[in-house]
């Protein structure tokens, strides 16, 4: 026993290597396998508040192209307006319309923390579940798809994004409608994706656009970005190929969350069906 | 003594900062992305306990994790530098004929011993941070010319960092 004793305080330094390298893989794997909402991250109110402070000086910096995108927006819905139409008929009739029913309502939101050169990267925006949003709902920008939302706070929350090991969408061309999996590249490039299982009998083009399918989180047609090249690594049975995406994910300053109401009445029929098989 | 606490907490809370709100942004060309504040564990007074200096390790990957959304990703790195930290300097000083419990700067150990001290810290470090990140041997090509890259890029801030606070006190 003191033998023992010994032992261990002549190589404590190796014991103690031992146990601090234990604790931090265990917290290490326990996140990133189950995604748990540890107090460790960046919707905690401490680093929350920091980066909200930072962000706020941050956006000075960028006022410009800011105004320039949200002019290029307003011009874009103007351009939609009905007085921007010349009107050439005389009669108008009213009709109360109950055929729509909204499914998705936008909450707005601003990124105050923002990663692109990490392996896995997530952003955090100063919106949380006091303003609506919960855990699953899609993230996009006026460029394009951004992420999904997977850690909740009140004020905060944590986006995964598009550049992220595990983060798939379903996709389609936009022309004729094949529909296929858009994820991350391979090589960490913040501006490359790569549109996967495309089935054989579509016949893409160099430039022709990527938009969501509608299936996932997102409504139909909303841009992805753009094909770029045509021979990847060869996917075995379907067409791989590499996407230049439209949102350039290291200027990204506010973003809309999306909430689908109908997502949990069809993720209900779905989980019946499953139970029903 | 209570100088020597003051000195390191200021000197945490200063390199935690530039981490977070300044290199966080900066990457060169997808490949280099400096890691800068594992200079808090490598300037520790060479008197530190062992538990004290895992301790602070511990608690300074802890920090940054909480910045970068990465929990016990840097914790792991910083723990396995502290780890070789103890081994180096085992090796390479004598324990004896220091007084006044001097640190590992470069202005009192020379600057042939804190290169090769800062590169080969720096080197293990980045190497298990980039790996455990990527957390697959498929892309090691890619990963290890990051870590080499990285690794530069963080041993020149700290060579940079150590001239601007140089002191002239070689060790007899």
């Amino acid at each position: 026993m003191r033998n023992l004793l010994i032992f261990i305080t002549k190589y404590n330094a190796f014991f103690l290597f031992i146990i601090f390298e234990v604790a931090s893989l265990i917290i290490y794997i326990k996140y990133n396998s189950f995604q748990k909402a540890s107090f460790i991250n960046s919707s905690n109110e401490v680093t929350g508040g920091f980066y909200a402070k930072m962000s706020e000086f941050n956006s000075y910096l960028k006022l410009k192209e800011e105004n320039d995108e949200l002019a290029r927006e307003n011009s874009g819905l103007r351009n939609q307006l009905k007085s921007s139409f010349y009107v050439d008929t005389v009669n108008k009739h009213k009709v109360t319309d109950t055929i729509y029913k909204r499914q998705y309502e936008y909450i707005v939101a601003r990124v105050i923390n923002n990663s692109t050169n990490h392996a896995n990267n997530y952003l955090t925006i100063n919106k949380g579940s006091q303003q609506g949003i919960a855990k699953g709902m899609g993230v996009m920008c006026n460029l394009g798809i951004v992420g999904k939302v997977i850690i909740v706070s009140e004020h905060f929350s944590v986006i995964q994004s598009l550049l992220h090991k595990d983060s798939q969408f379903s996709a389609m061309l936009a022309n004729n409608k094949e529909i296929g999996t858009i994820e991350w590249g391979d090589d960490l490039n913040p501006r490359k994706g790569i549109l996967k299982d495309v089935s054989n009998n579509a016949v893409p083009k160099v430039g022709e656009e990527v938009v969501t399918s509608g299936y996932s989180l997102f409504p139909t047609g909303i841009p992805i970005g753009k094909i770029s090249n045509l021979h990847t690594k060869a996917g075995g049975y379907a067409l791989n190929m590499e996407v230049t995406l439209a949102v350039d994910f290291s200027k990204l300053q506010y973003v809309d969350v999306i909430n689908n109401k109908f997502a949990t009445e069809q993720e209900g029929l779905e989980a019946q069906q499953k139970k029903d098989e | 003594m209570s100088r020597n606490i003051i000195i390191n907490i200021i000197r945490f809370l200063v390199l935690v900062f530039i981490q977070v709100f300044l290199l966080k942004n900066i990457n060169l060309y997808n490949f280099s992305t400096p890691y800068f504040y594992v200079l808090f564990i490598l300037l520790l007074p060479f008197e530190t306990p062992n538990i004290l200096l895992f301790a602070l390790a511990f608690i300074l990957g802890l920090t940054i994790d909480a910045f970068y959304d990465t929990p016990g990703l840097h914790a792991a790195a910083c723990v396995i530098l502290a780890f070789v930290r103890i081994i180096f300097i085992s090796v390479t000083v004598q324990k004896d004929g220091f007084d006044n419990e001097p640190e590992p700067t470069l202005g009192i150990m020379g600057l042939r011993w804190f290169i090769t001290y800062a590169s080969v810290l720096t080197l293990v470090h980045h190497f298990f941070l980039f790996n455990l990140e990527a957390f697959s041997l498929s892309q090691l090509e890619f990963t290890i010319s990051r870590v080499l890259l990285s690794s530069l890029f963080t041993v020149f801030l700290m060579l940079i960092s150590g001239l601007l606070f140089f002191k002239r006190k070689e060790r007899k």
